[in-house]
């Protein structure tokens, strides 16, 4: 096997002692970015890239620059995890999926169970991407480039029908929830057509509502406010703190193993397409809930299950780690850190592309070689401080409160450096306290946010490419295969309840 | 603040007194890099080597941040600068939206609305197939498009009536074809999609398909310039850059050149334009950036004062008339 030899050289190329500390000091600065919502990874590996200008001129020095940037990568995607849990506020995009079970579980106690099964996942799926990075990353590369518009649109079909056709509640409001976010991200410049829409001439709504700002006001704020209501306290003060919860959630992980496959695969898939992390745990969210046999449970706050975590943090964790094979055997970024990522590699001097694996071989390996220890770096830095981060919910809540809320103002200020955000936050925040009263979900509304002008996008090139002919979404097995299998998941529902209807009638 | 502006003249009186104007203001603060575009694009790309390198070579006391501004096809970024009147630690790096965002959007910007610093470089455009196809020259891709009738081959570019689609229709006026036209996000989105043949050619920029034509996937037709570009080392083992003919040699008579120039806010004083200015011509010195330049296979021409305000005046007319013939100026559908 070539490529084990090609790994183990990699590793003698980032077992430098120097590349040891740029590794801890990279996942502890990721974790915190990934903590801090609006300062996400891709804004925390743009303000350092500078940095590793420097660093990367001396020999060897682009493995230490991409190790240390890319363990920042690793950090924040561990570190979304946290305040979802904790506090309901997601602190990078892929973490909202994480909030629906590990939230209640957190009000319920188990606080270090849901964190502890969320970081374990995590590097499960990104252990799981790397192998795959290691041994098919030639036949990986070749899939990609099958997907042009119409398997794009595919791939977001399936996640909007794997996430609509679970829905518990009430159809009409899912729908009318994910109306209302198709129509929030539709706000802004029409990238097929280069004209703005819906900006009433308001130049403050030219960028569009960033993702971020609806989901720190939602969530984080319309959390607050309905503590407020409910007596001014968290829920969560009698979490027991100690070490030993880890090896607890240890205990009961492996009952989960076929969640773990199925979610690894779909975060591999996803990220490799690249759809993207965000998509990957709404997916593999939606996916359990309907396989698992305590689905009905999911997301309850009386039952929360502890493989609703498991689940969707295996899956963005595996497409945030795969999501960097398009960028560098194709040059196509799969989120936007690695496009970032991507862009050091330009000034730095490397040229990602067919040929980087054959030109490059120590930095190739050197950098997947990094992948397996960022991780583990990763998973030792987080779970030694899962009773620290559990601890925090002993404080009380009117000295957490006013934090959570300078934090999350702090969040969406940075996200474009506008107040005009830090407004719509507070919006958005009273938007999700009248949602949760009136049991809409809110969900299927930021799943929208996030990609509805992705989706839209995606249909307007495949429907330009066809010349408006909707055939296209079946003209070939791959993508014929993926619409078949969405609206097969989007019907469900009713068929299963039309049969347990007519069998109740024989 | 205040007390900035107060240091910041009496640097400035001092440097008249002297008689000189050299080196006579200087940031007080971190220096706003404004990027109106996302991160991991050609502008950001530079941006982050302008700032790389003036750091790594301490031409700047202060240290400069860079922020992407891409709303509304950059004029997020624009009206921020334009808004930030005789600020001057904010500079704006620009790319052809600078022209065709409020063209096409009608968004209130203008470039006369900020203060021209210097062209850092201008980037080309060039005609490519997938390596596999049949096509070796542009007249021979050309024809094969016009005899196979309207709508029928595919041009992908970035984004919605900017410079891609501008090239596109410039093409279409020469030669009577007609392409359908399917924006990307990225230029490196595109050239992906050419190499899967989800599309059948495209006007990348160098960067941007440089490696995939390294990898023997993408076949370089011609160059949208007056002229072969200078950097005669090979690029593929059989190619060097200067080996692609301009496309007017190649019966194409479209010639484009994208601009990544630095401006600043309005109401700025001379003094600190000359900074910056001076600052620009010393990381355009540096060996980092001429690698960067042969890398990108950029145009190195560098404009600066009343040269640079006559061709930004000059391309904004042009855009005005590519804009108009090609039905994309606001309003217009």
């Amino acid at each position: 096997m070539e490529e084990i030899s090609s790994l183990m050289h990699g590793f003698a190329v980032a077992l430098s002692p120097m590349n040891l500390v740029l590794m801890f000091v990279g996942v502890v600065l990721g974790v915190l970015i990934g903590v801090l919502p609006g300062l996400g990874g891709a804004n925390g590996v743009a303000i350092l890239l500078p940095l590793t200008f420097t660093m990367a001129q001396t020999p060897g020095g682009t493995t230490s620059a991409i190790i240390l940037l890319s363990c920042i990568y690793w950090g924040a995607l561990f570190g979304g995890a946290i305040t979802s849990i904790l506090f309901n506020i997601p602190g990078e995009p892929w973490s909202v999926a994480t909030t629906f079970d590990g939230y209640p579980l957190a009000q319920q106690g188990r606080a270090g169970n849901a964190l502890a099964a969320a970081f374990t996942s995590s590097f499960i799926g990104a252990l799981v991407a790397v192998v795959l990075i290691t041994f098919l990353s030639p036949f990986v590369a070749r899939f990609a480039l099958q997907f042009g518009p119409p398997e794009y649109f595919s791939v977001y079909l399936l996640t909007f029908c794997a996430f609509i056709g679970m829905s518990k509640g009430n159809p009409v409001k899912t729908i009318a929830a994910m109306m209302l976010g198709f129509a929030l991200a539709a706000v802004g410049l029409d990238k097929v057509t280069g004209q703005l829409r819906l900006t009433f001439g308001h130049t403050e709504l030219l960028k569009g509502f960033d993702f971020l700002i609806a989901v720190i006001g939602l969530f984080g704020i319309g959390e607050i406010l309905k503590t407020l209501e409910e007596g001014l306290e968290f829920k969560g003060t009698q979490a027991k703190i100690n070490a030993r919860v880890v090896l607890e959630t240890w205990k009961e992980l492996p009952r989960y193993w076929l969640t773990s496959i199925r979610s690894s695969a779909i975060g591999c898939f996803m990220g490799i397409v690249p759809g993207g992390a965000t998509p990957a745990s709404f997916m593999s969210y939606g996916v359990a809930q309907r396989m698992s046999r305590q689905g009905a449970h999911f997301g309850s706050s009386d039952k929360p299950q502890i493989e609703g975590v498991v689940a969707p943090e295996t899956a963005a964790h595996a497409a945030g780690t795969s999501a960097l094979l398009p960028m560098l055997t194709l040059g196509v970024p799969g989120s936007p850190t690695a496009a970032v990522l991507l862009g050091g590699l330009l000034i730095w001097g490397l040229q990602p592309g067919p040929l980087l694996f054959t030109e490059q071989k120590d930095f190739v390996w050197g950098l997947i070689a990094s992948m397996y220890l960022g991780n583990i770096a990763g998973l030792i830095v987080v779970l030694t401080c899962v009773p620290l981060f559990a601890a925090i919910l002993r404080i009380p809540f009117a000295i957490i409160a006013p934090v959570i809320l300078v934090i999350c103002a702090i969040g969406a200020y940075t996200v474009a450096g506008a107040m005009f955000d830090v407004y719509m936050m507070v919006v958005f925040g009273v938007a999700g306290y009248v949602f949760s009263k009136l049991n809409y979900p809110l969900a299927p509304l930021v799943l929208a946010i996030v990609l509805g002008d992705r989706a839209e996008e995606s249909f307007r090139q495949a429907m330009l490419v066809s010349q408006g002919d909707l055939g296209i979404f079946f003209s070939n097995g791959l993508v014929g295969t993926m619409t078949v299998l969405a609206l097969g998941l989007l019907v469900w529902p009713f068929l299963a309840g039309l049969m347990a209807r007519l069998r109740g009638k024989s | 603040m205040k007390f900035s502006r107060i240091v910041a003249a009496l640097f400035a009186a001092g440097a008249v007194l002297a008689g000189s104007a050299a080196q006579a203001w200087e940031p007080t603060k971190s220096v706003e890099f404004v990027v109106p575009a996302g991160t991991g694009g050609g502008a950001d790309q530079m941006a982050r080597l302008i700032q790389g390198i003036v750091a790594k070579n301490g031409l700047m006391k202060q240290s400069m941040i860079v922020v992407n501004k891409g709303g509304g096809a950059g004029a997020e970024g624009f009206l921020e600068v334009k808004g930030a009147k005789g600020d001057p630690h904010k500079i704006i790096i620009t790319l052809s939206n600078l022209f065709t965002t409020p063209m096409a959007t009608g968004v209130p910007f203008n470039w006369k609305d900020l203060t021209p610093v210097s062209m850092m470089a201008l980037d080309q455009f060039v005609l490519w197939v997938n390596a596999e196809s049949p096509y070796k020259t542009a007249k021979e891709y050309i024809d094969a498009v016009k005899k196979a009738g309207p709508n029928k081959f595919k041009m992908g570019g970035t984004g919605s009536r900017q410079e891609d689609q501008i090239i596109t229709v410039a093409i279409e006026k020469q030669t009577g074809v007609k392409f359908t036209y399917i924006p990307f996000k990225g230029g490196g989105d595109v050239a992906v999609q050419l190499v899967g043949k989800h599309i059948d050619s495209s006007v990348n920029n160098p960067i941007e398909a440089v490696a995939q034509w390294r990898g023997g996937k993408l076949r370089p037709l011609c160059v949208f310039d007056d002229e072969r570009m200078p950097y005669k080392q090979k690029v593929t083992d059989t190619m060097s850059w200067a080996d692609i003919p301009p496309c007017k040699q190649a019966g194409v008579d479209v010639d484009y050149l994208m601009l990544r120039g630095i401006f600043m806010a309005p109401g700025v004083t001379e003094d600190q334009r000359v900074f910056y200015v001076r600052l620009m011509q010393r990381v355009r010195g540096t060996p980092e950036w001429k690698e960067f330049m042969e890398k990108g296979a950029f145009n190195t021409s560098a404009l600066m004062g009343d040269d640079y305000r006559t061709w930004v005046a000059k391309e904004e007319q042009r855009h005005q008339q590519l804009m108009k013939e090609a039905g994309f100026l606001a309003g217009s559908k």
